[in-house]
């Protein structure tokens, strides 16, 4: 079965979604994604979907489903380089992306979650170093 | 004058290739982007709750024309439970399973002309149409 990549880059960990996901995959990555985090102590999920055509419900709900997860677990996800036709179609669709940050792009994604790392950084500095993958 | 043709509900996998038909169908009357991405979201929706509720049936994808006016009108048809309440199926986030919530609802709101008959027992049929 195919499975979406995970990249970890400092304290975060970097998705980009290119396909048009299918249930499986949608599973696969909530479950890759949670073990990661508990694995690396990452402190944000950044999520680039600018190469999506639709977020349905189904895409939504996966994305606030592993927003939730992760907040668990003690990390962030925000979400980066929506469309704008995608956001305009949301919006109509009446999808509320609870619990999700989302960002212009992945530069401004990491932005936000390296500074929530800067900020909490003092307790956990010493996770981020290890890679335990 | 129409041209229709019938894709099968059966598996996620037919939900993707609805999605890639409807939207070449999209482009092929003309919708612009945004309109374009709206009618795929919907027949995304809408093909899943095929899928998911009605256990599987189909689509069928007519180019439909009214004087110089084209449009795309989606067919969905299941022989599933059906659904007794349509009124409480069209309101936003009914369902408890995370299913319908926003798809009847949602797919209403992103097409032109919505319609659906549904029979408890005998199945659904979710007709909807963009205009360009």
């Amino acid at each position: 079965m195919d499975r979406i990549p995970i990249l970890k880059l400092g304290g975060a960990l970097i998705v980009t979604i290119q396909v048009d996901m299918q249930d499986r995959l949608a599973i696969a990555l909530e479950e890759d994604l949670s073990a990661m985090i508990a694995r690396t102590g990452a402190r944000g999920v950044l999520i680039e979907i600018s190469a999506l055509e639709i977020v349905d419900s189904f895409i939504g709900r996966m994305l606030v489903s592993i927003a939730a997860v992760s907040r668990v677990l003690d990390a962030e996800t925000v979400v980066a380089g929506m469309r704008p036709a995608v956001a305009i179609t949301l919006v109509e669709l009446g999808l509320e992306l609870t619990g999700i940050r989302t960002a212009l792009n992945v530069e401004r994604g990491m932005a936000i979650i390296q500074s929530r790392i800067a900020e909490e950084g003092e307790g956990h500095g010493g996770d981020w170093d290890r890679d335990e993958s | 004058m129409t041209k229709a043709e019938t894709l099968p509900i059966r598996s996620g996998d037919d939900v993707v290739r609805v999605r890639q038909r409807v939207r070449t169908l999209c482009i092929e009357i003309g919708l612009g982007l945004v309109d374009q991405t709206k009618f795929v979201t919907a027949a995304s929706e809408l093909a899943r709750n095929t899928l998911d509720y009605g256990g599987g049936g189909d689509v069928r994808a007519e180019v439909v024309q009214t004087g110089t006016r084209k449009g795309l009108r989606l067919t969905f048809e299941d022989e599933g439970p059906g659904i007794a309440d349509i009124e409480q199926a069209l309101t936003d986030h009914f369902t408890s399973g995370g299913g319908l919530g926003l798809g009847l609802g949602g797919a209403k709101r992103l097409s032109n002309e919505f319609h659906i008959e549904s029979t408890p027992g005998v199945g659904t049929r979710v007709t909807v149409v963009r205009w360009k």
